[in-house]
């Protein structure tokens, strides 16, 4: 940047290899960089905004329903709403948020790298999701779409709209995905520090590797099947219509096929994140190390094998309903013991209530809401009733946001010194934090009850007997806003003050909290030697790297 | 507690629905001790072990076989127990009993249409007698539906092209509510209908008289729908086209010449009589294959014929 001689820092520090990575470069540097902390920045910008835009929809919806019929829109713009809204959280958020923001700024430094395997192709992974990004934002002011975000067919065939242009961003955002993917697989094997072995790698990685496999593995499914949805929208090619000779259902199986393990695309990330804040935050050697880790991985595998959950009403046959039943119990049994060992880790330990603890905390309460109520859609009789309900909007939403995103404000303000090397207001975080806490229930608690009491999804319209639970839920939804207004008001505001952030607000042990904040471009001047397990808070403090400070 | 899943879940309107409440209730209670357990611990620890001053060694407790065994076989026997009950209910469900009423269902944006085994139709509100095996049969014309009813607790979504069905009995005379489960468009929320589930007379009494529907028709559609119906449009067209009967196309006021070698100007009374009696007079150049209608139609079915014809100038 410009101002980069004359900061007092970057006068002391005159070697180029000294300069911290915000001060190394211009703006045109920045657009082409290969850094893995650069690029990760600019992919933390990208889909905060994407946040912001699926946030406004969210609460245009909300409003919406605030009152039966009419409030504020029509049904075919209401329609849209919920559909962007979906979208762009889902394929344009979520599942870019932790890996490819949070995840290509913390993963190389904490395996004691200077960089991903890959570089160029971390770049190209950026411009690929800017491009899908803008093929998205392209088909919602040409049209917009209206099938849900999660295009089932014969609708999404027949309906106008931008539906062969935003499945096109979903099928391009994909490939950003799958060489996000392929870049970490291949860093965590290849780049670990000496001494680093599988088991000395913080939680982090381990989360980050699963969530890798799975985007390599399903992401090409959902390539082929949206590619597919395009040529039967303009070739009229028939693969799910039945008018042409196609299978509705069919689109289901391709899409969940993916679609479901990308839910665990959206989650292990989240608990990745976890499981690093609570034994930093308690200052305890974590609990169960080895099941944590092995259960990211089984997540990741049986989360393939489970996908018919989404159909039990579907028209598939009984048989496949029961198995995929099975396998749906089956897959919830890594996660409990993960919150098991969350808890158990807290036990005895010195535990910092600072913001990110506090999101750590309100993850484990969140996501056990979000959890446990997936056993009831699990159990097929109990499934049939609450599938298509606001029950399962509330489920997901409880995993989604209550979860994944909760995770992701925690690793926000876990690694925010870190990045930016400056401390946020931490009073306004904490109170940020209870606001949002607050606003997620009221908004989404009233969603389980008015699913059991058979409140169907994606409805403009709705019987009065459901109004006053819209309407909490809908003042839940601005409490939410608030919350969120508060955020960004004091995240800015910490960008503006001078860089204050010590190198290690928080006593944490992995590698990234043993060089400055912000980093130096090349991450270490030497590389470390690791002889020390990530966690070890019951012995003093052996730095692995040398050469700061 | 039953207070408390009448709160939660709506009325049982059959014995199946109360099935499903049990299972979902225990799985509340379940879940519910699991997650005060994981509240009270979590709050619990952060109170207890908040942090007094910086820069102290904790200690370093990574395993207990023990714990980790009880709180990962614990779980799975519990969720294997749940799957078990949930099949069971749901497999049961979906086996229809022999004498089942067969009703057939389609949906299409953005209303239903049912067809009783009698021909009867009706649109957007089904009947049924209470205490009888119902086994519907569901399709699609267009876009996937869903049929939701959510007092029965059972569902299924509807797919063009393709038969599915649902099973169920219901014991709770009155209206209930039917909803479309899967979204279908713009007016996907206003695609209900209402189960009316009446006794054998008061069923038997409404297949008699005809869905209310009936009644609200023009006439004129109302006999383009029985043409469609019942199958007056196999033998007589409606463009002049001569058909294995006289074309409908201005057949009102026309002279016919018939078999014995009379002939009359077409009226109400003519049309009624070709319904009802059609070997009375048989038109010259057509054979006598007509089967009765005596009994089939209703009288307002029978009016909107008429009306039709008249109507095709």
């Amino acid at each position: 940047m410009a101002d980069t001689l004359t900061t007092p820092k970057a006068q002391t520090h005159v070697e180029h290899h000294d300069v911290d990575y915000l001060h190394d470069g211009s703006l045109l540097s920045w657009l082409t960089t290969v850094d893995h902390k650069k690029l990760g920045v600019m992919y933390l910008w990208s889909i905060l905004f994407m946040f912001f835009l699926g946030g406004v929809f969210a609460l245009l919806v909300r409003l919406e329903l605030f009152a039966p019929g009419h409030t504020i829109m029509d049904a075919e713009q209401y329609n849209k709403a919920f559909t962007l809204h979906g979208a762009i959280m889902v394929f344009l958020f979520i599942i870019p948020s932790i890996p490819a923001a949070l995840g290509n700024f913390v993963l190389p430094i904490m395996l004691g790298a200077k960089d991903v395997a890959f570089p160029r192709l971390n770049l190209a992974s950026f411009w690929i999701y800017i491009t899908g990004a803008l093929i998205a934002v392209t088909a919602m002011v040409t049209g917009g779409v209206d099938t849900g975000w999660t295009f089932y067919t014969p609708y999404s065939t027949t309906t106008d709209g931008s539906v062969a242009l935003m499945t096109f961003a979903a099928f391009v955002l994909g490939f950003s995905s799958i060489l996000t993917g392929l870049n970490f697989i291949a860093t965590v094997h290849k780049l670990r520090a000496p001494g680093m072995g599988w088991f000395k790698m913080p939680l982090f990685i381990w989360g980050i590797y699963s969530t890798a496999i799975i985007q390599v593995l399903a992401t090409p499914v959902l390539a082929i099947t949206l590619l597919l949805l395009i040529m039967e929208r303009a070739f009229g090619v028939g693969v799910f219509d039945p008018k042409l000779g196609g299978d509705p259902v069919l689109f289901q199986h391709f899409f969940w096929f993916y679609s479901h393990p990308a839910v665990y695309i959206m989650i292990l990330p989240g608990m990745a994140i976890i499981s690093e804040i609570v034994p930093a935050m308690s200052q305890k050697t974590f609990f169960g190390y080895k099941a944590t880790a092995f259960s990211s991985v089984a997540i990741a595998i049986v989360s393939f094998v489970v996908w018919g959950h989404h159909m039990f009403t579907s028209g598939q046959s009984q048989l496949a309903g029961a198995i995929f039943s099975f396998l749906t119990f089956l897959v919830g049994i890594p996660s409990a013991i993960k919150v098991f060992n969350w808890i158990t880790t807290m036990y005895k330990g010195s535990i910092s209530l600072a913001a990110p603890m506090l999101y750590a905390l309100m993850f484990l309460i969140l996501f056990g809401i979000g959890g446990l109520t997936g056993i009831f859609l699990g159990a097929m009789s109990v499934d049939i009733h609450l599938h298509d309900t606001y029950f399962v909007v509330a489920h997901f939403h409880y995993v989604m946001m209550g979860s994944t995103v909760i995770a992701f404000l925690g690793g926000l303000h876990y690694w925010w010194p870190k990045m930016f090397g400056r401390m946020y207001n931490e009073s306004a975080a904490r109170v940020s934090a209870i606001l949002i806490f607050i606003g997620f229930n009221t908004t989404f608690l009233p969603q389980f009850l008015m699913g059991s009491r058979g409140m169907p999804r994606r409805y403009y319209n709705y019987l009065p007997e459901f109004t006053f639970l819209h309407q909490v839920s809908t003042v839940g939804s601005w409490i939410l806003g608030l919350g969120f207004l508060i955020m960004a008001g004091y995240l800015f505001a910490s960008l503006r003050k001078k860089m204050d952030a010590p190198a290690n607000p928080w006593h944490a042990r992995t590698l990234e909290w043993q060089i400055p904040s912000p980093p130096i471009t090349h991450n270490f001047h030497e590389v470390p030697v690791i002889t020390t397990e990530p966690y070890d808070y019951y012995r003093p403090f052996e730095p692995s790297v040398k050469g700061h400070h | 507690m039953n207070w408390f899943r009448d709160w939660m879940m709506p009325m049982q309107a059959s014995e199946h629905a109360a099935k499903v409440d049990n299972l979902y209730m225990f799985i509340f209670w379940l879940t519910m001790a699991f997650f005060v357990s994981i509240c009270y611990l979590t709050v619990a620890f952060a109170w207890k072990y908040k942090r007094k001053k910086e820069g102290v060694l904790t200690i370093n407790f990574q395993h207990n076989l023990a714990l980790e065994l009880a709180w990962s076989i614990i779980p799975l026997i519990l969720v294997i127990g749940v799957f078990f009950w949930g099949f069971n209910d749901y497999a049961a469900a979906s086996v229809a009993p022999n004498d089942s009423l067969e009703i057939h269902v389609t949906g299409k944006k953005w209303s239903w249409t049912f067809e009783y085994p009698d021909g009867t139709r009706s649109i957007r509100s089904l009947h049924v007698p209470v205490n009888k095996p119902i086994r519907l049969i569901l399709t699609s014309e267009d876009v996937l539906h869903a049929f939701f009813i959510p007092v029965l607790r059972t569902k299924t979504d509807i797919i063009p092209g393709r038969y599915v069905d649902i099973n169920f009995t219901a014991t709770v005379p009155g209206k209930h509510q039917v909803f479309c489960a899967e979204y279908c468009g713009k007016d996907h929320s206003g695609m209900m209908a209402d189960l009316f589930v009446d006794s054998p007379e008061k069923y038997a009494e409404w297949l008699e008289k005809g869905d209310e529907e009936l009644y609200k028709m023009k006439p004129a559609d109302l006999g383009k729908m029985v043409w469609e119906m019942k199958g007056c449009n196999s033998c007589h067209t409606v463009d002049g086209k001569k058909g294995e009967g006289p074309s409908f196309k201005g057949l009102f006021g026309r002279t016919e010449k018939f078999t014995d070698g009379s002939t009359i100007v077409v009226d109400e009374n003519y049309i009624r009589e070709s319904i009802l009696n059609p070997q009375a007079k048989v038109v010259a150049g057509f054979e006598p294959v007509m089967p009765t209608f005596q009994g089939l139609l209703r009288e307002i079915e029978i009016k909107g014929v008429i009306a039709y014809i008249k109507e095709l100038k």
